[in-house]
């Protein structure tokens, strides 16, 4: 069978399955650190929500939702194409798996620039805690709180896509140098882990964040 | 044998050192840097004692003796008891204790070490620039909105070392499950691998919500975005749930590995398999999982909910019973087993009797009722200090005492070791159990001015401090002194089992000329006390 | 049984309520169970280390012990029973707390950096002292102006952090006359260490001299009056106004329906919430009209307000 150059695992492993099996490991344990980090602060979250009901929905229903819905499908299209992308890289189809991971990072910038443009509007319609935050009605302290958990987790949010954006471009330039096949896929798989991890945590903020106070 | 490089003389350049991944080390790195971290948190301590001499506190100001409390638990807690048995012992031995080459990440194991002192200097520095008052546990509002000192530079820090603490514990799991030499099965890890698995997974689970925790507080204070605030609607006590969270299972961080330690010393120094191996190996399981639903027991008097009191003192008694397992496992090794009393074994057997202690009084604070009393006064600090300094830095120096030839190719002089460690015991008690009284009585924690009633207490406290001062220093000269003129080490001067005996001492840069192949569990001595080799 | 724990136990001050001599009972059962423990574990360890050193050869370690199945067991349960033991005590005893007499007095504090206020249902106010009269139930309804702090009095083993934004309560039955040491038991900033004061307990008679005795600007109550005329309160809540309010004649104690379908008593912590922040909890059938007071009152003013209120009639554990 025909070796690639970096096929060899590293000193401490006894075969490349081994070193797979450890890269994909470590990269759960590493989103399950993620989990608790998250966790924490949807819990404080939600434990507020449940302290101001009326307060956070009515706050909630400031947020805009068509955006929110648009970065829901921009991300959840980008991890399609990552899932993709890895299964193609398998079959020493590196090229196009580069392609797709290329786009998937393009579609993760279009998902930042959105975002941008959101924060700004928000930040106009003085919305955003610690930049001249002002809400009209009784609601004041639910909204404020509200909106700081908005701020923090889109924040923290936006900050592990980007990550995720430089990971995919760099992956995606190993794999245009054919880098990945069968026998050594184990860095994008564990990029495609951690950008399924952030897409997952961005459908939890969407439907905690954006959809309170829309139902009937 | 002598002449073959071994990890210490392969390449001794400074960059060498800087840019390695060899865990072994890394683990000296560590080293280096906790005890660093160990003196200054010392000197914080000494400086507090010298204080409490006197009922009405001449010797500092009371912000600067709030700023010494402060600056002694922070160190103390994350530059000095969550890194130590795991970074530094767990660092050199784990590779070698289950046949492999090294961790499986050693590149992140690198970068952990540079997270955890560039978190230490950040926090030296928020401490040179005039230091923190909150105390370690920041509660709010008075450290969002009240303090006037370092808090965002000292949260940092300590935000940047939770880091540290999570790729430590990531690399163990990742390397206790997928590097194990062939035949080495979950029933023939050492207890210490036990051990540092369970406080891996606390370290991996629980650090990130502290993480946050930090983050938001840092945001309050900066932004100002009242989350603790109840003016703008928010609840202090949501931040000692969520600092509670990650500090109680932290306290587990802080003698899980110690315990692992103790497993080995006391079959190692029975020469005797450890009773009911596979009780104390769940047992560091059990903790580490019930230890994560207890936190509320440091919330008994804050105006929670007496229904949730009610089940966190529940649990916190149930958390108590897989650690009263493991000491009566450990007697039970020693019955019939072949007893030498060299320095670790006085050090496990000091672990026992004052983990015992401060195990007891933890059922004390777990009592409803009698809690409500004695929180927040010196029972409490001579609780936490019977545990983490009776017991994990006991427990340390027994194991740096006992892989010290393994380490470093020398043997330590085995009579200042046993000098010391008697001393230390006797230095530690005298500190500390005065200060049970002291909080039976009454006295309230970070009090730097006191009824001259207490006084007695608090003299005879210092006056244990100063000979645990001299205790703790004197490892230091011996031991550095055994670096230079220290007799040479075989690969198993203690005669025991482990496949960390089986390699030369020092190891060679990858461990193992070749992969070991596990035929048998762990501390298998033959009647006589001969020892087997776990590959033999 | 009174008091003979303490009395037994020459080294602790004496518990000066009912439920401070039940804490001594408790101590000194756990230190009962503790030292049983550890006389026994020592035992062993010293038995086992002398014993079988390596250098007795004489030592018989033929027979080692290897099924542990039974004593794993039987330690383990041994141990669990023990707890559970221990834990039934100590929450019985802790529950007893929370079960605060009808009559008890209501005695108001406010904490703040560094000093502890408190002001009696009469008016008299003190600060970093509180006179209480013997064989008398006192409740304690306590808030903070600033940061955490913790209301503690040793001899009555009692402790209870005081938190901003919310009341807190606690009760005690003092039995003996005497001063005692009050002290701040959270750690609150530079004078935390100076925060102490005194429990005064004195004989009845004393004590009522004593009221007497202070400078009183009215009572708490009827300072509470002339608040709610000020602030505005009687505009809505008051005879004659056009406005629908609930009304507060008979309200302490009551038991109030909110808009959310859920009930509540109007205890101090309601009243204390009702002013502050009045959207939390709507009364049923009430519009959300009451302006919020969070931030425009301080904590003694709500403190005079909520003594009005309650002056209004109304009573505790009476259903109304």
């Amino acid at each position: 069978m025909h070796k690639m150059p970096d096929a060899q695992p590293a000193f401490q492993f006894v075969d490349m399955r081994q070193q797979h099996d450890v890269a994909r490991l470590g990269m759960w344990v590493f989103l399950a650190t993620e989990v608790l980090f998250f966790g924490g602060l949807i819990l404080s979250y939600s434990a507020y929500r449940t302290g101001y009901p009326t307060g956070f929905a009515e706050a909630a229903r400031h947020t805009k939702i068509v955006i929110g819905t648009a970065n829901t499908a921009i991300l959840l299209t980008s991890s399609f194409l990552v899932a993709w992308a890895v299964t193609v890289a398998r079959l020493r189809d590196s090229r196009f798996a580069a392609l797709l991971l290329w786009t998937a990072a393009l579609l993760g910038v279009v998902f930042l620039v959105l975002k941008g443009v959101e924060y700004s509007a928000e930040f106009n319609e003085h919305l955003l805690p610690g930049f001249g935050f002002a809400f009209s009605g009784p609601h004041i302290h639910a909204a404020h709180l509200f909106f700081s958990f908005y701020l923090v987790a889109t924040g923290l949010h936006a900050v592990h896509v980007a990550v995720g954006i430089v990971v995919l471009v760099v992956i995606g330039l190993r794999a245009h140098q054919r880098a990945y096949s069968d026998l050594y896929h184990s860095p994008i798989t564990v990029a495609g882990l951690y950008w399924h991890f952030v897409d997952l945590v961005w459908i939890f903020l969407f439907a905690l964040i954006y959809l309170p106070g829309r139902g009937g | 044998m002598k002449n073959a490089p071994n990890y210490l003389t392969e390449d001794n350049s400074l960059r060498s050192w800087l840019f390695t991944t060899d865990h072994k080390r890394v683990a000296i790195l560590y080293f280096v840097g906790i005890t660093l971290f160990f003196f200054v948190g010392g000197a914080a301590a000494t400086l507090i004692r010298l204080e409490l001499i006197e009922p009405q506190g001449h010797l500092v100001t009371s912000d600067t003796y709030n700023r010494l409390f402060t600056m002694h638990g922070i160190i103390m807690v994350w530059f000095f008891l969550i890194p130590s048995i795991p970074s530094t012992l767990g660092n050199f031995v784990v590779p070698l204790m289950i046949g492999a080459r090294d961790l499986a990440f050693p590149r992140l194991n690198l970068t952990s070490w540079y997270l955890f002192m560039v978190g230490g200097a950040t926090t030296l520095y928020a401490i040179f620039r005039g230091g923190i008052d909150t105390g370690w546990t920041f509660y709010t509002p008075f450290s969002t909105m009240y303090s006037n000192s370092h808090v965002v530079l000292a949260i940092t820090g300590v935000f940047i070392a939770g880091f540290s603490s999570i790729l430590t514990g990531l690399n163990f799991i990742v390397t206790i499950h997928r590097l194990r030499a062939p035949g080495l099965t979950w029933y023939r890890l050492p207890l210490f691998l036990w051990s540092l698995y369970a406080t891996s997974v606390i370290l991996v689970l629980a650090t990130p919500v502290l993480a946050m925790t930090l983050l938001l507080v840092g945001l309050d204070r900066v932004f100002g975005i009242g989350i603790f605030d109840p003016a703008r609607g928010g609840d202090p006590l949501l931040f000692q749930h969520l600092f509670w969270f990650y500090s109680h299972p932290a306290v587990y961080i802080m003698i899980l590995p110690g315990m692992g330690v103790v497993s080995e010393l006391v079959a190692c120094y029975s020469r005797k398999e450890v009773f009911g191996y596979k009780f104390v190996a769940w047992s560091a399981v059990a903790i580490a999982g019930i230890g994560f639903f207890v936190w509320g027991h440091h919330m008994f008097v804050s105006g929670q909910s007496p229904f949730a009191a009610l089940v966190f003192s529940f649990m916190s008694f149930v958390v108590a019973v897989p650690s009263a397992i493991k000491v009566f496992n450990w007697t039970a090794t020693m019955h019939k087993g072949r007893i030498r009393y060299d320095a670790p074994m006085l050090y496990a057997l000091a672990f026992i009797g004052l983990f015992t202690i401060g195990g007891l009084t933890g059922l004390f604070l777990a009592c409803l009722a009698y809690d409500v009393y004695v929180t927040d006064t010196y029972f409490v600090v001579a609780h936490f200090h019977y545990i983490m300094v009776g017991g994990m830095v006991t427990a340390y120096f027994g194991g740096l005492h006992y892989w010290w030839p393994k380490i470093t190719g020398r043997l330590y002089p085995e009579y200042w070791a046993r000098a010391a460690a008697i001393l230390i015991f006797f230095g530690f008690n005298m500190t500390f159990f005065p200060q049970f009284i002291l909080g039976v009585l009454g006295m309230p924690r970070r009090y730097h001015i006191y009824p001259p009633e207490f006084q007695i207490w608090h003299v005879m406290s210092s006056t244990g401090a100063s000979i645990l001062a001299v205790a703790y220093a004197l490892p230091l000269f011996y031991l550095g002194w055994s670096l230079f003129f220290g007799q040479r080490a075989s690969a198993n001067p203690w005669h025991t089992t482990g496949l960390e005996w089986q390699t030369p001492s020092p190891p060679p840069k990858h461990n193992f000329e070749t992969t070991p192949v596990v035929k048998r569990k762990p501390y298998d001595f033959t009647i006589k006390g001969k020892p087997r080799a776990q590959n033999a | 049984m009174d008091n003979w724990a303490s009395h037994a136990n020459p080294l602790l001050p004496h518990g000066e309520t009912t439920h401070a001599s039940s804490v001594d009972l408790l101590f000194l059962g756990l230190v009962a169970s503790s030292i049983l423990v550890l006389v026994l574990l020592f035992f062993l360890l010293f038995r086992f280390a002398i014993h079988y050193r390596a250098g007795n050869t004489n030592a018989d370690r033929d027979h080692r012990i290897r099924k542990s199945w039974r004593l794993e067991t039987a330690w383990t349960v041994a141990t669990l029973v023990a707890f559970l033991a221990l834990f039934v005590w100590g929450a019985r005893l802790y529950l007893n707390l929370y079960d605060v007499p009808g009559d008890a007095q209501p005695i108001y504090v406010v904490a703040k950096q560094w000093m502890w206020k408190v002001q009696h249902p009469g008016g008299q106010r003190e600060i970093n002292e509180l006179h209480i009269p013997i064989n008398q139930s006192v409740r304690l309804i306590m808030s903070s102006q600033d940061v955490i702090h913790s209301f503690f009095i040793p001899a009555f083993r009692v402790k209870h952090d005081v938190l901003p934004g919310t009341s807190e309560e606690i009760w005690f039955d003092p039995r003996k006359a005497g001063v005692f040491h009050l002290f701040c038991a959270e750690y609150c900033g530079t004078d935390h260490s100076r925060m102490t004061g005194r429990i005064v307990v004195m004989q009845q008679p004393e004590f009522e001299t004593w009221l007497a005795r202070q400078d009183v600007n009215g009572t708490l109550a009827s300072q509470g009056a002339s608040l709610f005329r000020q602030l505005g309160c009687s505009g809505c809540h008051g005879n004659g106004s056009k406005v629908r309010a609930p009304a507060l004649e008979g309200l302490y104690g009551s038991r109030v329906s909110l808009s959310d379908g859920t009930m509540e008593i109007a205890d101090e912590r309601f009243i204390r919430d009702s002013i502050l922040k009045p959207r939390a909890k709507i009364a049923a059938g009430y519009q959300a009209l009451m302006p919020a007071y969070e931030g425009k009152i301080s904590e003694d003013e709500v403190v005079k307000i909520i003594a009005y209120v309650k002056s209004l009639g109304g009573e505790m554990g009476v259903p109304q």
